[in-house]
């Protein structure tokens, strides 16, 4: 027996599917374009904008930033947001009801906003270099992420497997460590990717933390591209792509990307 | 090493609630105590209490010669069972049953033997590289209870560790935790809802309501002889009446209820005093069409298989009785309740 489909719904599945494709089979294409400038369908193969990317060593420097403030600014956001999104689970008779709104604030004040405070509070305000204002800033910005998504798989967790630990003699504070965390480690690994992406990409917050001589690739790619539309941006683009892909891949193979379908 | 297990003067607040009323109890050494009630009676609270899981606001918890009550959760070395198992996900059968050991810092090759030997003892020899995920429900309370048993503890703890499971495995349950409990000589509390698993397991069962014991006692003596209205009502004293005593006759108590005399054998009663309640079980109050007994118009007939059941009106009120399965009698016909002493009991009148 087939199953019957309307063409309807084939043309529009391929229509999104060439929705969501697109837009990377230009910058893929464009990138390995041989002219000047940023154009689609390229003109000629070359890999020259991906040399030009590696010589320019403004990108070098901003893409180890970039990776820095991921990785610490998630860090440092999964220190705070993990044992908030305990506390908020575990105590959630107690603690009033609005305590986990507090914490993605900074989802719903428009990032401009939260990069201007940041930038006349902690910046200008307190005078703390860029490099530490970079990074509180991108640690606020991904605690939303770290604290809902740890959350979530904390509130479907049963607590009594805690209390089942603490009979058998293992101290609360062990407990977390030994029988909490390996067990949301699924919300952890998510948490962790979307943060990380989320600042990898971001502008709005960045742009008014960098200062002199500390930038982030984002920003950096802006200003390349004010000053020359060429090849060069897609290049960088594919690079981050295909770093981001690898990265997504290393987590599959280790620990699963199930989690993302559940 | 046994001990015994003593609650001294417990009192203890939710918020501004009182869940637990000046609350006393005692079980003794190697004996399984159940606390039985419906939900909010406060069981599960005194369950909590002594696993160091809320604080009472005052009174004393004492475990053999050690004081319980400001002594943190893990070092009160107590063995429990919980309602959802409470695995730990991510770890083999044989880790779970070893994490109590490790804990006490017992070395790995000990650790693991002590883990098999207990995995074996619960029946479940070959599933000790399982994860929880891949057992059943019966298997995973079978490894729950290795994981509290494992570590030798004074005292062990169920809450409702059977509620989860579907019936037939539930009777094979609790004579396995019976078992164990019993080889093990280890002093129990086991908190339920299930009047049948309380009565089946226990030495004694402490009936609870609204923070309070209603009475602590044997299952036999619950079962024949409450020692109150509530406790009447819980184990299946459907009907009250209140009954006077007029006098006495060969061996038999003469009463006066709903309009009728009664005889009661004084073989079986015991009256608390001149003016009594006697409270019958349907079972209690045969129906039939002629005889000495309670006057009632029948009501409504329902089938039980065993017998038939009526609602009865008398003069002392809607009761209800079970009448044999050989003649049922219509709906409105008239007929009498003859009390069956076995299936009866007397309380006081202040006790309802």
């Amino acid at each position: 027996m087939k199953r019957k489909l309307h063409p309807a719904l084939i043309a529009f599945a391929v229509l999104v599917f060439i929705f969501l494709t697109g837009p990377l089979v230009i910058i893929i294409g464009s990138s390995l374009s041989s002219s000047e400038f940023l154009e689609f369908p390229p003109q000629g193969l070359s890999l020259r904008w991906y040399e030009n990317a590696f010589d320019i060593s403004a990108f070098r420097r901003t893409m180890g930033t970039s990776f820095f403030l991921a990785v610490a600014g998630t860090a440092l956001s999964m220190l705070v947001g993990v044992p908030a999104a305990y506390a908020m689970a575990r105590y959630r008779v107690e603690l009033p009801g609005w305590l986990g709104n507090v914490f993605v604030l900074p989802v719903l004040i428009p990032e401009i906003v939260l990069g201007f405070s940041i930038m006349k509070t902690i910046t200008t305000g307190y005078e703390v270099p860029v490099l530490p204002s970079l990074l509180i800033g991108h640690a606020l910005l991904v605690l939303p992420y770290c604290v809902r998504v740890t959350g979530a798989s904390l509130n479907s967790f049963d607590f009594s497997i805690e209390e089942a630990a603490v009979s058998l003699g293992c101290p609360r504070w062990k407990a977390f460590f030994v029988v909490i965390l390996p067990n949301i480690r699924a919300g952890l690994i998510a948490a962790f990717i979307l943060a990380f992406i989320t600042s990898l990409n971001d502008v709005s917050i960045s742009l008014f933390l960098t200062g002199p001589g500390v930038s982030t690739l984002p920003i950096q790619l802006l200003a390349h591209m004010e000053q020359f539309f060429d090849p060069t941006i897609a290049s960088v683009s594919v690079v981050l792509m295909f770093i981001t892909v690898g990265v997504m891949a290393v987590v599959e193979r280790t620990l699963g990307l199930t989690f993302l379908t559940k | 090493m046994t001990v015994s297990l003593t609650l001294e003067n417990i009192t203890a607040h939710y918020g501004k609630t009182m869940v637990l009323e000046d609350l006393d109890l005692h079980v003794g050494e190697g004996e399984l105590v159940s606390l039985l009630g419906s939900s909010g009676c406060g069981k599960t609270t005194t369950l909590r209490l002594v696993a160091g899981f809320l604080e009472p606001t005052s009174g004393r918890i004492r475990l053999g010669e050690r004081d319980l009550t400001r002594l943190p959760s893990h070092a009160r070395d107590i063995g429990l069972v919980f309602q959802t198992y409470a695995l730990f996900p991510h770890l083999s059968v044989r880790d779970n049953v070893a994490f109590g050991l490790k804990q006490r810092g017992i070395a790995t090759s000990d650790r693991n033997k002590r883990a098999m030997d207990m995995i074996e003892r619960v029946g479940l020899s070959g599933f000790a590289d399982r994860y929880p995920a891949n057992l059943s429900g019966g298997q995973r309370q079978r490894v729950a209870l290795a994981r509290a048993l494992v570590i030798d503890p004074p005292l062990l703890m169920f809450d409702e560790p059977l509620s989860n499971l579907d019936a037939k495995l539930r009777v094979e349950m609790r004579v396995e935790i019976r078992r164990l409990q019993q080889a093990n000589g280890t002093t129990a509390l086991y908190v339920t809802h299930d009047q049948e698993e309380a009565f089946s397991i226990s030495d004694r069962v402490a009936i609870m309501n609204k923070g309070r014991i209603m009475q602590l006692d044997t299952p036999e003596v619950l079962y024949s002889r409450p020692a109150n209205a509530f406790v009447a009502d819980f184990v299946g004293f459907e009907n009250v009446i209140e009954a006077v005593a007029t006098g006495e006759e060969g061996g038999m108590i003469l009463a006066e209820a709903g309009g009728a005399q009664l005889k009661l054998p004084k073989s079986h009663f015991e009256l608390p005093a001149k003016e009594f309640l006697l409270a019958a079980r349907a079972d209690g109050l045969l129906v039939a069409e002629t005889g000495e007994g309670l006057p009632a118009t029948l009501g409504l007939r329902t089938y039980l298989g065993r017998a038939y059941q009526y609602v009865c009106e008398t003069r002392a009120g809607n009761l209800t009785a079970n009448g044999p399965l050989g003649a049922p009698l219509e709906t409105g016909a008239n007929a009498v309740l003859i009390p069956q002493p076995e299936q009866c009991c007397v309380l006081h009148r202040e006790a309802r």
